[in-house]
């Protein structure tokens, strides 16, 4: 059973904070529900796609005349049928390339009747490359003879950003220390469970429909529009469930406007779906970066100065990657008082994939320099980490040189409750003093802190979502609702909170959210918004009903509306409980009577933040939340191996709404953050992946998942829909670097470059003993020959 | 250029099957394409991830390795062979009751593997369960709830229900 709002009408009690199921998961756990992936429609083709499997190279001939014959192919595309149709962040893509910028650049497409056909097609399908040098890192990208890729960004120069605050020659020389380190955090990818898909199909109006695992159906429309050569107002944006997302389908990737090409040229339905080695490939990556960041602070352990000079590898084309210094330099010194910051950060386009956006967006990258050089100086001021941490946490009423002003901050609550939980401070001095002690395993304990926006990012002119609610002659609830569900839970916080306003089961609300024809705008599941965005359009829309319900009440019935309330199905009297009428009869009378009304509301929410503006520097969500992470490990110091042993998170989210799916969000987003920590790593060389299969490109399995304790501070933000906050990104951005200072701790090695590999950890040790110039203990020797 | 088509008899959730494959065509590729069950998933092709899991005469195996043909007077089944006439099978329920379910992609891989796991140890242990699950992967939820979901069913007499 789900829990209700009030099993009688006399108690009132609430749903916020209960565990209320996802509505979608009975036919998900059965096998019923039917995913992009397993749908075929009528006359539908499939489509496959021709990589280049080079990184960098002219095409001087292509032939599609043997291809084009074989029997059941209907059409096959060259970069001649896409030509000038360019898309992207700065109008550097095309759907089908002239020239290969990259190893999974798409040179021609194929649609036919049976995957096999197009197989056999592809395979007819002749190229001839003239290779050309490649470059592979932003470094070798950024010198002067360096190969162009692009011939409109001389330089391989991408975007660049800079934020300075403050005199940073002065605060450098008030400083009585500085660390200083250069920081690469890697590629990795999303590792969504269904591969990417699209099925494209145009009417004879000229009106494309598309089936697609976006995350952002609105603005995609205007994305995609431009890489068919039609206008935003002829794509209806289709949203069948989806095997997973995390940020991966926040843009258009060139499958899309293929198949809708191919489409377009058979006149059929055409469905393109990645096998999982072309989505290794093919799929974007997390934005890897060279991050050379110095921190300082006095002695006593104030913080002087932040500065972060990172170099991006841009990969061959510009995604969502190359714009995380939006989120990077907020992150660089926001959760605790630095009063002097400065960041720069320059992308260089180089012949290696590229990168779009994927949970914690920017700060997984920012937080792992950051939450190691904190731990680093508290070190180096014989301070107690937490002490150091407390001596500089921000606090509510302070606002960031960015401009977040933290209404509600909990930062040190989070850190006083993660170091208790897990007992940090008794445990990190015990272990410290037993690293030079014998033995292979060595335990350690790391904490880490971050901050990020959790009442959504004004990256757009709107932040807001609309609604559209209506309640029917049987007192069942239908929200029509902007939101994307992609596994995140939505779902169950819109039916939460429609039946915590309106006093009926959360099982008699359905919600419309899949097709951009029928539900309102919204900017998409992105940067921990959708809780907040969407829950208090919800909960705007409910209570416009709500109020429209009361008054007809009034009307009808003749109790003054401001002394009822709905609840268990019924209008009450709000001080007793006694009941009145049931809802659902009431309902029907203001329908079946003499001026007859329906209940159907609209609404328009728009969070109070500020635009980014030019230099992104701005209140630009309408809430900050913080987190912090204790992990305790296990170091087998012979192996290198990494046992995570357990995890402690304290989380500021406002207030609890679905408990359930709240923590499913928290152990979630932590596992890919352990994965990018110790395991996930996808090896290019010379820019071509080394590792495209899950036998080699290792994610977190059920085993190393360690038991997590979780704290959930709820600091009760204004804006927020009951308070809450948004909260699924931080789990995945602070883990990391938890592990990595609990790695210091057990064995004073530190790894800049994740993930923590066993054989970089073996490494290190190995590399600090030979330092040390000390013979290992005898008992540590006989471990390494044992 | 099609291969060979060979008549396969086998028994599937339960009821007699007889049709016609071609030898190359993997067990995962039947379900889906022949049989329309598409619950069973395709998320790796060689065995890595555990999306295509089914039960092959009482043992689960990765339906993308084996041959189409290889099921031949063998008894199958997949996720939509769980449910009962009540209504869901008991570790269904408990993955909804458990929020083990986010995308859901896995899910049907990772519920026929627990019900594997229980029905041959049932009163089986929270790391029992986890190396049980080892070769089935997600990418939302951490395995946290999952494994809340196989201990709450561990935990009961008896799992009940078909399959």
């Amino acid at each position: 059973m789900q829990p209700k709002a009030s099993d009688s009408p006399a108690v009132k009690t609430t749903l916020i904070g209960q565990r209320v199921k996802k509505p979608d998961a009975p036919d998900k756990a059965t096998g019923k529900t039917r995913y992009i992936n397993d749908m075929v429609l009528p006359q539908m083709l499939i489509g496959k796609v021709l990589f280049a499997g080079r990184p960098h190279a002219r095409i001087v001939r292509i032939d599609t005349t043997a291809a084009a014959r074989l029997p059941g192919v209907h059409a096959v595309l060259t970069g001649a049928d896409a030509a000038g149709l360019k898309f992207g962040f700065v109008r550097d893509n095309v759907a089908l390339k002239d020239k290969v910028r990259c190893e999974h650049d798409e040179v021609a497409a194929v649609a036919a009747e049976t995957e096999e056909i197009a197989g056999r097609a592809l395979a007819l399908i002749e190229v001839e490359y003239e290779d050309l040098p490649g470059v592979f890192t932003p470094e070798a990208g950024a010198r002067n003879d360096a190969p162009q890729i692009h011939d409109s960004f001389p330089g391989n120069k991408s975007l660049h950003f800079e934020f300075r605050h403050g005199d940073l020659a002065a605060a450098e020389a008030a400083s009585d220390l500085i660390v200083d380190n250069v920081f690469r955090p890697h590629h990795v990818t999303h590792c969504c469970m269904g591969t990417s898909c699209a099925i494209a199909d145009f009417d004879h109006n000229g009106k494309l429909t598309i089936w697609t695992q976006t995350q952002y159906p609105y603005n995609y429309k205007m994305d995609l529009a431009p890489a068919l050569g039609i206008g935003p107002g002829d794509i209806r944006v289709i949203q069948p469930p989806v095997g997973g997302a995390f940020g991966s389908k926040l843009d258009v990737y060139p499958y899309e406007p293929i198949a809708a090409l191919l489409a377009k040229r058979t006149g059929r339905p055409v469905k393109v779906l990645y096998t999982r080695e072309e989505e290794f490939r093919a799929a974007p990556t997390r934005q890897a970066a060279i991050i050379h960041m110095r921190t300082g602070c006095t002695r006593d352990g104030v913080l002087t100065f932040r500065s972060a000079d990172v170099l991006l590898d841009n990969g061959a084309y510009t995604s969502w990657g190359p714009t995380i210094p939006v989120i990077m330099m907020r992150t660089t010194s926001g959760h605790y008082r630095v009063p002097v910051v400065d960041f720069q950060a320059q992308a260089i386009y180089t012949n290696n994939p590229y990168a779009g956006s994927f949970r914690g967006y920017g700060n997984v990258q920012t937080t792992w320099a950051t939450a190691q050089q904190m731990d680093m100086l508290a070190e180096q001021v014989d301070m107690d980490p937490l002490e150091f941490h407390l001596k500089n946490a921000q606090v509510s009423g302070e606002t960031t040189p960015q401009k977040s002003f933290l209404r509600e901050c909990a930062l040190v609550e989070c850190l006083q409750t993660a170091a208790d939980a897990s007992d940090y401070s008794r445990k990190r001095r015990e272990y410290a003093a037993l690293r030079a002690a014998p033995g292979r395993y060595k335990k350690g304990i790391g904490l880490a802190s971050s901050i990020h926006n959790a009442g959504g990012a004004k990256i757009h002119k709107s932040d807001g979502i609309g609604t559209i609610l209506k309640v029917d002659d049987y007192a069942r609830v239908t929200v029509i609702t902007g939101a994307s569900e992609i596994g995140q839970g939505i779902d169950a916080v819109i039916t939460l909170i429609v039946a915590e306003e309106l006093g009926v089961p959360v099982e008699h609300v359905t919600i419309v959210n899949n097709d951009s024809d029928i539900a309102p705008w919204d900017v998409g599941v992105h940067a921990s918004r959708t809780t907040f965005i969407a829950g208090n359009g919800t909960r705007r829309a409910a209570c416009k009903a709500k109020a429209q319900i009361l008054a007809g009440a009034e009307k009808l019935l003749g109790e003054p509306a401001a002394g009822l309330a709905l609840r268990g199905g019924a209008v009450v009297r709000e001080h007793d409980g006694t009941e009145i009428i049931k809802l659902d009869r009431l309902l029907r009378q203001m329908h079946f009577q003499a001026e007859p009304e329906l209940v159907m509301v609209t609404d328009y929410y728009e969070p109070r933040s500020e635009p980014e503006g030019a230099r992104h520097v701005s209140d630009h969500s309408a809430a900050y939340s913080h987190a912090v992470h204790v992990a305790e490990i296990t170091v087998d110091t012979l192996t290198g191996e990494i046992k995570v042993d357990k995890v402690t998170v304290a989380q500021d989210v406002g207030r609890v709404i679905n408990r359930l799916g709240l923590e499913g969000q928290v152990e979630g987003g932590l596992a890919i953050g352990l994965g990018y920590a110790l395991s996930e790593d996808m090896r290019l060389e010379r820019g071509r992946l080394k590792n495209a299969c899950f036998r080699d490109y290792k994610l977190i399995t059920a085993p190393e998942m360690p038991p997590i304790d979780m704290h959930f501070i709820e600091s009760r933000c204004a804006e927020g829909p009951y308070g809450a906050k948004g909260i699924s990104e931080l789990p995945t951005i602070v883990i990391a670097p938890a592990v990595a200072n609990a790695l210091h701790n057990a064995t004073g090695v530190r790894i800049f470059d994740p993930p923590m590999s066993p054989e970089k950890v073996a490494r290190a040790i190995h590399d600090q003993r030979q330092q040390a110039g000390a013979a290992a203990p005898a008992a540590q020797r006989e471990g390494a020959t044992a | 250029m099609m291969s060979v088509e060979t008549e396969i008899r086998f028994k599937l959730n339960g009821r007699e099957v007889c049709l016609k494959v071609p030898a190359t065509m993997k067990t995962l590729a039947m379900l889906r394409e022949r049989l329309d069950l598409t619950g069973t998933k395709y998320a790796c092709g060689e065995g890595e991830c555990g999306a295509c899991t089914i039960e092959v005469d009482g043992r689960t195996i990765n339906s993308c390795l084996m041959y189409a043909i290889d099921c031949d007077g063998r008894e199958l089944v997949t996720i939509e062979g769980l449910r009962t006439p009540q209504g869901l099978h008991p570790v269904q329920q408990a993955f909804v009751d458990h929020g083990a379910v986010q995308c859901g992609f896995c899910m049907p891989g990772m519920i026929v593997q627990a019900r594997y796991l229980i029905e041959n140890n049932p009163g089986l242990t929270r790391e029992e369960a986890q190396r049980g699950l080892e070769g089935n992967l997600c990418r939302c939820t951490g395995y946290t709830k999952v494994l809340d979901a196989v201990q709450a069913v561990a935990g009961k007499a008896g799992c009940g229900g078909h399959g």
